[in-house]
């Protein structure tokens, strides 16, 4: 008798028992569409007062993770469901960094432009009561103020660094390192205190307020991000280089400033210019030893002088009778801030890119 | 006779040698200096406030421990429940980068994180109390309603959504950045052996993950906890702006009455301050830099002996 073998269907071993390739793509946007229409049904019926695009992701992505979870569970086993799950949720963890982000952007944008007229960057706030009014005190301060900190910061923090990388041997340069980690750590306000503390004592006056004293407490802040940063570009500056300028008889100094110094500049420029964008920000400790004032003042070294993160937080907290004309004023120095530091961010990126030696490898 | 003894070469010294060598060491010790100029005019300017009688506090405080004692408490009160909120998204964050994440993508990815820690702390407040508060208010009644025999979610409910939960939000979203940037570089430099070794044994994704990944970057983990505890302890501008504070200490989330940051509390009130108020103030500071130079020498000690033992390097 014979039998008649028909054969099986083949089924790929390697692909059973596994989703198809573009099955989460699908099943994203289904919970997303999910979701969609049960929000939209809910702005169509009146009950929520426009479409909730909040909800829509987030109940969207909660959705897919159990949906990806129970039907991976069914296809593909346990273990492989579980690998989906945490797929999902790291995915998730990172649109939860992004939301913040773009909500800052956007109200920023959205809030700052009303005010963000030529008149915001011609006028001080001074005799400036309800509307009008501008922050050209504060933009002229922030800039004096954060100058004054580069100028004391850079070289104390450039000299630190090439003790480190080029002459630092034993336990002073170990001490030094452990406790620039360390200053990294100072709270900004505490900064502002030390320099209010200072002044306070040295000139005797308990009730000191000017603007080089917040250029000493931002000194605070900055020394140690500079320190790092020239640290990590020195470094990477390569030995051969030096080595061939002591071979041609170079002084160590001039090996240096000629050599190392002129090969990491990009670097360098690029850290100072990365913790001149972090401390243009800093407000506590300005508030403290800068002080506010709605007018004009050039002059570091007397008076109290108004900064732009300052300006932001007066503005805000101190509203006056017509509040919205406060607001405003708020946002555009706000929108204004983040652009200041957008940009230092933008030319410090673009310096790193195009003036990098170019070492062949 | 005499054998002329060469005289030991010696390099000879330049003066520009000697200057420049002496200014970078200038330089370096001047850090230390100023470190310890630091401590040494807190203290000095804060000796006053120890021995404040009543009349220097407000609300029937007799001494300065009552009074920094609630303000120390809102402070690693609200930095402990950003650190709680922040370290699981931190590690998610640093995980997709470094192992979920196209390999093209991933950096441009680590730069659209990195823009968080650009955006200064001024906005994030002013974004706290418009935005963010407001948006949380109706959930936080919700959870009054429903959960309010728990006693960390206890009514009743701040109107305003201006509590130490939203505080601690805006907290977490701000130490995001570093606290992601270092789980990052740390998970990177596990050894790309284990992690094949796990994948050839048949692991999927996530078990190579808790196999290789995890283990190895525990101690760097800790760390940028730590150092994130100390950006959150020292945070001023965000808390002083979105806080509704009082001087109490509780434990409950989501009331109008919230403990203060000692941060917070001296920017509120020292342009006001005058007298001993100055100095109490500024001994506030004393302890926080005490509290937050204590978090941050542990979490660069972990940091160090990691370095020291691990494979890496």
């Amino acid at each position: 008798m014979s039998t008649t073998l028909t054969a099986a269907p083949i089924t790929n071993s390697l692909t059973a028992g596994m989703l198809p390739r573009r099955a989460s793509l699908w099943l994203l946007l289904t919970s997303f569409a999910v979701t969609g229409a049960f929000f939209g049904v809910l702005f169509a019926a009146g009950i929520t007062n426009d479409f909730n695009i909040v909800g829509t992701v987030f109940f969207g992505v909660l959705l897919f993770c159990l949906l990806i979870w129970s039907v991976s569970r069914a296809v593909e086993g346990s273990r492989k469901a579980k690998d989906r799950l945490v797929t999902a949720l790291v995915a998730l963890a990172f649109t939860i960094a992004l939301l913040p982000l773009i909500s800052v952007t956007f109200t920023t944008i959205v809030n700052g432009l009303p005010r963000f007229d030529m008149e915001f960057f011609t006028h001080s706030m001074r005799n400036v009561v309800g509307p009008g009014g501008g922050a050209l005190h504060a933009i002229t301060g922030t800039l004096l103020i954060t100058g004054a900190a580069a100028l004391i910061s850079v070289p104390i923090g450039l000299l630190t660094a090439i003790y480190l990388v080029e002459y630092g041997r034993g336990s002073l340069a170990r001490g030094i390192t452990f406790f620039v980690d360390v200053m990294t750590g100072i709270p900004s306000i505490v900064a502002g205190l030390f320099a209010f503390a200072l002044f306070a004592l040295i000139t005797n006056d308990p009730g000191i307020r000017f603007g080089i004293g917040g250029a000493v407490a931002l000194s605070v802040l900055m020394i140690p991000v500079v320190v790092r940063s020239s640290e990590e570009m020195l470094k990477l500056v390569p030995n051969e280089l030096r080595e061939a300028a002591f071979a041609l008889g170079v002084p160590k100094w001039l090996t240096v400033l000629k050599v190392v110094l002129p090969t990491s500049i990009a670097g360098i420029i690029t850290g100072i210019m990365l913790s001149i964008a972090r401390v243009i920000g800093e407000t506590a400790p300005l508030l403290i030893i800068a002080g506010f004032t709605s007018s004009m003042n050039y002059d570091l070294f007397s008076e109290r002088m108004m900064t732009l993160p300052v300006f932001v937080y007066t503005q805000y907290m101190n509203q006056g009778s017509d509040m919205q004309a406060y607001i405003d004023r708020a946002w555009a120095g706000a929108l204004t801030l983040i652009l200041i530091v957008a940009l230092l961010n933008i030319i410090a990126r673009l310096i790193a890119k195009f003036f990098t030696p170019k070492i062949a490898r | 006779m005499t054998t002329a003894v060469a005289p030991p070469i010696k390099a000879k010294q330049r003066p520009g040698d000697r200057i420049f060598s002496t200014a970078t060491v200038v330089a370096g010790s001047l850090i230390l200096v100023v470190l310890a100029a630091v401590a040494i005019f807190l203290v000095a300017q804060s000796l006053p406030a120890f021995t404040a009688d009543e009349s220097a506090f407000k609300g029937g405080i007799t001494n300065f421990w009552d009074y920094v004692w609630p303000l120390a408490f809102g402070t690693v009160w609200a930095a402990a429940l950003a650190l709680l909120m922040a370290v699981p998204v931190a590690i998610g964050i640093a995980l997709f980068i470094s192992h979920y994440a196209p390999r093209k993508l991933a950096q441009s990815l680590g730069y659209v994180v990195d823009l968080l820690a650009a955006v200064p702390s001024v906005v994030f407040g002013l974004w706290g109390i418009t935005v963010l508060a407001p948006a949380l208010q109706p959930l936080y009644s919700q959870l009054v309603e429903w959960f309010g025999w728990f006693p960390l979610f206890a009514g009743p409910v701040s109107g305003t959504g201006r509590t130490i939960l939203t505080v601690a939000v805006v907290l977490a979203v701000m130490i995001l950045p570093i606290m992601t940037a270092l789980c990052r570089e740390v998970f990177l430099q596990t050894p790309r052996l284990h992690e094949e070794a796990a994948l050839a044994l048949g692991a999927t994704r996530w078990e190579m993950i808790t196999m290789a990944v995890l283990p190895f970057g525990r101690p760097g983990i800790i760390s940028a906890a730590m150092l994130g505890l100390g950006r959150a302890l020292g945070e001023t501008m965000a808390v002083a702006m979105v806080l509704s504070p009082a001087s109490v200490i509780s434990f409950a989330l989501l009331q109008s009455q919230n403990p203060s940051t000692i941060a917070a509390n001296i920017a509120l009130n020292f342009p006001e301050a005058h007298g001993v108020g100055v100095n109490v103030l500024i001994a506030t500071g004393l302890i926080l830099f005490l509290i937050t130079l204590a978090v941050n020498m542990v979490a660069r000690f972990v940091i160090n002996r990691r370095k020291a033992f691990s494979g890496a390097n």
